[in-house]
C-alpha cells in the first residue's frame, strides 16, 4: 500500500509540472488551432536562463530566495521575449496561410531553438547549485520532500491564477472572444493580434516558471530537455480537452499518474513481459486512443469538426 | 530548368530525347567520375542520396499529394529495414533472397501503413501529424525492447551482418565481377539504387497523373469540395498512406542491405523530420523539386565538414561546430522556406501560379479557400 | 595560430625527403567534432605521438626506410558517417586503423575494413558484438563490456547479495547491464529486480519505487552520468538506502558535479589502470602533457594502439595488412597501459578494470580486477 501511495505522490509531482506545461499549448491552441511544437523549447529556455543566473550569483552571499527571485526575474521576461519573438516571426506571416505551413513551421522553430541553445550553452548537461535543503518527509509509509510539495503548490497557485484571469479580466474575455471566433471579436473591436501576442507571452511566462522548476527537482538542465517534456505536456492538453485551461491541468496530473503508476506495475500485470522500457509509450497511447476515440478530451466541450 | 530553355527547344521531341540520353550517360559514368575525383567515400554519400530521394519521393506521395502531414514517416522505413535484417542474416539464421524480402518488406509496411491510417485518418491535419509522430516513436521503442522475454529484434544491439543482395551467385558486396570488370560494392549498390529510384520516380510521376493521383490532389485542396465530386476521401487517403508506407519498406530493405547494420538508433524522429525537410524545401508535390531537396539535403551536411577548417582558416579557431550546425540549418530551412517561400526551391508550375505574388487576388483567394477548407 | 604544427610538418617534410622513405598510412578516426569532439582529439593526439616517436627512430621494414603517416578522420559519432569516413580511410590505403571511438561507429565501419583486410585497433569502443563478428581485422586494447560487467557484478556482490540492475536501452547501457546481471548470479547474487529507463529520461520515481518494494542492497546501473545523478539523488529522496555503482559511463567528473553530496559513496568502473597504475603512465603523461596538455581518457590506449600496429608490421617486416596480421594476433608486449596480447576474437586478454568510488567530492581507485 505504501509502494502504491508513493507511486501515487510521484505521479502527482509529475504531473504538476506537465500540467503547468500543458497550460502554455492549451492556450495557444485555443485561440489559434496551432500546435506551438516550440513550447517545450520555451520551457527549456527558461530553465537555462535561470541556471545561467544562478551560476553567475553563485560567489555573492545573497541569501538563495533572493538568488531564485533574480534568476526569476530574469528568466521570466527572457521566455516572454521569446515567445513573443516566434509568434510575430514565424507564426503572425502564416496566419492565413494552409493549415500545414505554421505546423511545418512550429517544428523548424523547435529545432532551431535546440540548436541555437545547443550552441550557446552547449551540449553538456548544466547542475542546478544546490541552494535548497531538501528534507524528507514520512506520509504513511511514503516519502516526499519539501521540493515536491512546493512544486504542487506552486503550480495549484499558478494554474488558479490563470483561471481568475482568463475569467475575470478584460484581457481574459478578449482571449476567450477570440478563441469563440476570431472574425467576430475583431468586429466586436477585440485587439486580435494583441490578444495574440499576450497570450504567447502569458504561456511563455508560465514555461519560464515550469523550466524552472523543472531544473529545480531534477538538478539539472540541458539543451534537449524541453522536446520530450513539451511532447508529454501536449499529450497532457489533449487528454483534458485541448483549449480548455481545467482540461490541461486535469490532463497533466493524470498522465503523471498514469505513467508512473503504469511504469511501476507493468510487469507485474503482464507477468513479467513487458516492462518499464514501454514507460514512454504510455503517453503515446493515451494520445493516439483519446484523439481517435474522443478527440474533445474529458473537459473539452464537443464542437463538430473541431478534430 | 526547362524554363530557362528558348520555347522553339522545348517544344521539340528530339530535344527531350537529347537531354534524357545526356542524363542517362551521366548518371552512369558518375560514379566513376566521382570516385577518380572525389574518391570512393563519395559514391558511397551519392548512394545514400539516391535512398533519400526514394524515401522523399514516398513521403511526398502522403505531404505532397495528398495532404497529409506524415511525421512518423521512419517508422515504414525502420520495418523494411528490420524485416530485410532479420531475416537475412544469423540473427533467426534465416538467409532468404533479397527479391522476396523486399516486396515483403514493402507489404509489411504498406500494411502497418494502413493500420495506422485506418482509425487516424478522420483526424484533422495537426492532430495526424502527432499521432503519426507517436506512431514513429512507438514503432521505434518497441523494436528498441523486443530483445525479451523473447529475442525478436535484438533490442538496442541492432542487427549485424545483414546478407548482401544477390543476383544469383553474384553478392553485391564486396565486389561484383561483370565482364571481367570488378565493380565494387559502392559502385554496385549505387547502380542498384539508381534503378529502383528511376521506377520510384516513374511510379511516382504515373500515380500523380492518374484518376488517384488527381483525387490526391482534390482532396489536399478541397476536402469539402472532393466529398462532393464523389471521391472516397477515406479510401483514397489511406491509399495515400499505404503507397508512400511502401516506398518507405523499400527504402528501409535497401538501406539494411546496403549498411549490413540496423540498430533502432538509425529510426529517430529527427531522421523523419529530415525527410520531411527534403520534401518541404525542394517543393511540396513537385517531383523534381522533391529530388533536389533530398539531393540538397544529402550532400549539404558533408559540406559542412569543410566549414570547421574554412573557421581556423578566417578566425583563427573553431568558433561553432560544424556538426552543430547540421540541425540548425535543417531548422531554419523549415521555418524560412514556409514563410518566404512556401512553395519550395522547385515549385510545380501550378503551385508556383497560385502562390506567386504577381497576382495578389488569385493568391489571396487561392490561400483563403484553402484556409476555410481546412478549418 | 599554432606554429609548432605548420613547423613539424616541415621538418618532417624535410627529412622524409632527405631519406626518400616509404611512407605507409595509419588511419585514425574518431568523432572530432560533436558533444565528444575533446574525447575524438584525445585518440588522435595520442596516435600522432606514437607515430611522431615511431618516425623520430627512422624505422625500416624490410630493409627499406619508412615513414609512418597518420590520416585523420572524423566520424562525428555516427554510424552512418563511421561508414563513411572508413571507406575514406580504405581509399587513402591506410595499412591499419586506430578507431573508432563509439561501439556504434566502430561496428558498421568494421565491416568496411574487413573487406579491405585492414586491421583496425579500437581504443575506446568496449560493446561485446565489435569483435565477435567473425571478422579477423578487429582488434582493441581496452577491456570490453563484459570484462567489466564482471567486475562490477562481483563487486556488487561483496556489498550485498540482493542487486537490482537498471539500464538506460542503449546498446552500450544495455550491453553492459545483462553482463553485470550475468556477472551478480554467477558471484552467488540474485537479480531483485531489473527496471528500464531511457537516455532521455530525469524522472526515475517510478522504477525505483517499484525497486523500493523489492528491497535491494545494490542498485547498478548501466547507463551514462546525466541519468545517474538525478537516479542517484531520487533515490535518497525516496528513502532507498542500496548503494549505487554504475560503469564507465558515468565514472566521471560531470557525475559528481551533477549529483552534489549525494555522489558520494557511489562507485563506478573504468576498463584499463588509472593513468598513475599505468606501467608506463607517468612518462606517458610528461610526454603528452609537454605536447598536448591533459590527457582525457583515450590517449594512452591510442597511443598502444598505434604502436602495437606498428610492431606486428616490424615483427612480419612489412606493412601489408594480409603479411602482418597474423603477427598482430601473436602480438605480446608492454604497453603504457601494461601488457598487451589478445584473445582469440581480438580482445585484449585478461583486460583490466578498475573500480573508483566518490570520496571527498573525488574519484578514487579501491581495486583493479584482471590484468596482469
Amino acid at each position: 500500500m505504501d509502494i502504491f501511495l508513493q507511486q501515487l505522490l510521484n505521479g502527482l509531482v509529475l504531473g504538476s509540472l506537465y500540467a503547468l506545461v500543458a497550460l502554455g499549448y492549451t492556450m495557444v491552441y485555443g485561440i489559434l488551432e496551432l500546435i506551438n511544437f516550440a513550447h517545450g523549447e520555451v520551457v527549456m529556455i527558461g530553465a537555462m536562463v535561470a541556471l545561467t543566473v544562478l551560476g553567475v550569483l553563485a560567489g555573492t552571499p545573497l541569501p538563495p530566495a533572493a538568488m531564485l527571485a533574480i534568476a526569476a526575474a530574469v528568466a521570466i521576461p527572457a521566455c516572454m521575449a521569446t515567445g513573443f519573438t516566434i509568434e510575430r516571426v514565424a507564426y503572425r506571416p502564416l496566419r492565413r496561410a494552409p493549415r500545414l505551413a505554421p505546423l511545418i513551421t512550429a517544428i523548424g522553430v523547435s529545432i532551431v531553438l535546440q540548436n541555437v541553445a545547443m550552441i550557446v550553452w552547449g551540449r553538456q548537461y548544466v547542475s542546478f547549485p544546490p541552494l535548497i535543503d531538501v528534507h524528507i518527509h514520512e506520509v504513511a509509509g511514503a516519502t516526499i520532500t519539501n521540493v515536491q510539495i512546493a512544486i504542487v503548490a506552486l503550480a495549484a497557485l499558478i494554474m488558479a491564477g490563470l483561471l481568475l484571469l482568463v475569467r475575470r479580466t478584460r484581457l481574459g474575455r478578449a482571449m476567450r472572444a477570440t478563441a469563440q471566433n476570431r472574425e467576430v471579436a475583431e468586429l466586436m473591436g477585440v485587439d486580435v493580434n494583441r490578444v495574440i501576442s499576450a497570450t504567447f507571452v502569458i504561456g511563455s511566462a508560465l514555461a519560464a516558471v515550469a523550466g524552472m522548476m523543472v531544473a529545480a527537482y531534477y538538478g539539472l538542465a540541458h539543451y534537449a530537455m524541453g522536446f520530450m517534456l513539451g511532447l508529454k505536456a501536449f499529450t497532457a492538453a489533449v487528454l483534458g480537452g485541448i483549449g480548455n485551461i481545467p482540461g490541461a491541468m486535469l490532463g497533466g496530473l493524470l498522465l503523471g499518474i498514469i505513467e508512473s503508476l503504469g511504469a511501476g506495475y507493468i510487469g507485474d500485470l503482464t507477468g513479467g513481459f513487458l516492462g518499464s522500457h514501454y514507460q514512454d509509450i504510455f503517453a503515446f497511447l493515451v494520445l493516439i486512443l483519446v484523439l481517435v476515440f474522443r478527440p474533445s478530451g474529458l473537459l473539452g466541450e464537443r464542437i463538430a469538426d473541431r478534430a | 530548368m526547362s524554363a530557362l530553355l528558348p520555347r522553339r527547344w522545348r517544344s521539340d521531341p528530339r530535344f527531350a530525347w537529347a537531354a534524357f540520353a545526356a542524363l542517362g550517360v551521366l548518371l552512369a559514368a558518375l560514379p566513376f567520375i566521382v570516385d577518380a575525383g572525389m574518391g570512393r567515400s563519395w559514391v558511397r554519400i551519392l548512394a545514400f542520396a539516391l535512398l533519400y530521394v526514394m524515401l522523399a519521393l514516398g513521403l511526398n506521395i502522403v505531404v505532397g499529394f495528398a495532404g497529409l502531414l506524415d511525421l512518423g514517416y521512419v517508422a515504414f522505413y525502420a520495418v523494411g529495414a528490420y524485416v530485410y535484417a532479420l531475416l537475412a542474416s544469423p540473427h533467426f539464421g534465416i538467409h532468404l533472397p533479397f527479391w522476396v524480402l523486399l516486396p515483403l518488406g514493402a507489404l509489411l509496411a504498406c500494411t502497418a501503413g494502413v493500420v495506422l491510417g485506418a482509425p487516424t485518418l478522420r483526424l484533422r491535419g495537426d492532430y495526424l501529424a502527432i499521432v503519426t509522430l507517436g506512431f514513429g516513436e512507438i514503432v521505434r521503442i518497441f523494436l528498441n525492447n523486443l530483445n525479451a522475454p523473447i529475442n525478436l529484434t535484438n533490442g538496442p544491439q541492432g542487427v549485424n551482418l545483414i546478407d548482401p543482395i544477390r543476383f544469383g551467385d553474384t553478392a553485391l558486396h564486396p565486389a561484383v565481377d561483370l565482364f571481367g570488370v570488378s565493380l565494387p560494392a559502392t559502385h554496385a549498390h549505387y547502380y542498384l539504387f539508381l534503378a529502383f529510384t528511376l521506377l520510384t520516380v516513374f511510379v511516382a510521376l504515373r500515380l500523380q497523373r492518374s484518376r488517384i493521383g488527381r483525387a490526391w490532389v482534390a482532396i489536399r485542396e478541397d476536402e469539402i469540395a472532393a466529398v462532393a465530386m464523389g471521391i472516397d476521401t477515406r479510401n483514397v487517403k489511406l491509399l495515400a498512406f499505404a503507397m508512400g508506407a511502401t516506398f518507405g519498406g523499400v527504402g528501409g530493405g535497401l538501406f539494411a542491405a546496403f549498411q549490413g547494420f540496423v540498430s533502432p538508433e538509425s529510426f529517430t524522429l529527427m531522421e523523419s523530420i529530415m525527410i520531411l525537410c527534403m520534401v518541404v524545401l525542394g517543393g511540396m508535390g513537385h517531383i523534381p523539386g522533391v529530388i533536389l531537396g533530398a539531393l540538397l539535403l544529402t550532400v549539404l551536411p558533408e559540406l559542412l565538414r569543410y566549414v570547421g577548417p574554412l573557421q581556423e582558416a578566417v578566425l583563427g579557431r573553431v568558433a561553432v561546430d560544424p556538426s552543430d550546425l547540421r540541425m540548425l540549418l535543417f531548422g531554419s530551412a523549415l521555418v524560412v522556406a514556409m514563410i518566404f517561400r512556401p512553395e519550395g526551391l522547385w515549385p510545380s508550375p501550378q503551385r508556383a501560379r497560385e502562390l506567386s505574388p504577381d497576382n495578389p487576388d488569385e493568391t489571396r483567394q487561392e490561400q483563403e479557400s484553402l484556409f476555410d477548407a481546412t478549418r | 595560430m599554432n606554429l609548432a604544427r605548420p613547423l613539424g610538418l616541415v621538418l618532417a617534410l624535410v627529412s622524409a625527403a632527405a631519406t626518400a622513405a616509404d611512407t605507409v598510412k595509419i588511419g585514425c578516426v574518431a568523432p572530432l567534432t560533436g558533444p565528444q569532439a575533446h574525447l575524438g582529439k584525445d585518440i588522435e593526439n595520442g596516435a600522432r605521438l606514437a607515430i611522431d616517436e615511431i618516425n623520430a627512430a627512422r624505422p625500416t621494414l624490410a630493409g627499406k626506410p619508412v615513414r609512418f603517416e597518420l590520416v585523420v578522420e572524423d566520424d562525428q559519432a555516427d554510424p552512418r558517417t563511421a561508414t563513411i569516413v572508413g571507406q575514406k580511410l580504405v581509399d587513402a590505403g591506410v595499412k591499419g586503423v586506430v578507431g573508432h571511438l563509439n561501439s556504434g561507429a566502430s561496428i558498421p565501419a568494421s565491416k568496411i575494413y574487413s573487406d579491405a583486410g585492414v586491421p583496425q585497433m579500437s581504443p575506446a569502443s568496449t560493446a561485446i558484438l565489435y569483435t565477435r563478428q567473425g571478422f579477423k581485422t578487429t582488434y582493441r586494447v581496452m577491456a570490453n563490456d563484459a570484462q567489466q560487467g564482471k567486475a562490477l557484478g562481483g563487486a556488487a556482490v561483496k556489498i550485498g547479495k540482493r542487486v537490482a540492475v537498471v539500464d538506460d536501452r542503449t546498446a552500450y547501457g544495455q550491453g553492459l547491464a545483462d553482463e553485470v546481471a550475468k556477472a551478480v548470479v554467477a558471484a552467488g547474487g540474485e537479480v531483485v529486480g531489473r527496471e528500464f529507463t531511457t537516455d532521455k529520461s530525469t524522472d526515475f520515481t517510478a522504477i525505483l519505487t517499484s525497486l523500493k518494494a523489492k528491497r535491494p542492497d545494490v542498485v547498478v546501473y548501466g547507463g551514462m552520468d546525466p541519468q545517474a545523478a538525478p537516479m542517484v539523488r531520487q533515490m535518497r529522496q525516496l528513502g532507498i538506502k542500496a548503494a549505487f555503482m554504475g560503469g564507465d559511463g558515468m565514472q566521471s567528473t560531470e557525475f559528481i558535479k551533477l549529483a552534489g553530496n549525494v555522489a558520494e559513496g557511489v562507485t563506478g568502473s573504468s576498463p584499463g589502470l588509472p593513468l598513475e597504475k599505468m606501467p608506463g603512465g607517468g612518462a606517458f603523461t610528461q610526454k603528452f602533457n609537454a605536447r598536448f596538455g591533459k590527457i582525457q581518457i583515450y590517449a594512452p590506449f591510442a597511443y598502444d594502439a598505434a604502436q602495437v600496429l606498428v610492431a606486428a608490421m616490424r615483427k612480419a617486416d612489412s606493412a601489408e595488412p594480409a603479411r602482418y596480421l597474423p603477427e598482430l594476433a601473436k602480438v605480446s608486449l608492454d604497453g603504457v597501459i601494461g601488457p598487451i596480447a589478445f584473445d582469440a576474437y581480438g580482445d585484449l586478454e585478461d583486460g583490466p578494470v578498475t573500480l573508483y568510488q566518490v570520496k571527498g567530492g573525488q574519484w578514487v581507485p579501491v581495486e583493479t580486477v584482471g590484468g596482469k
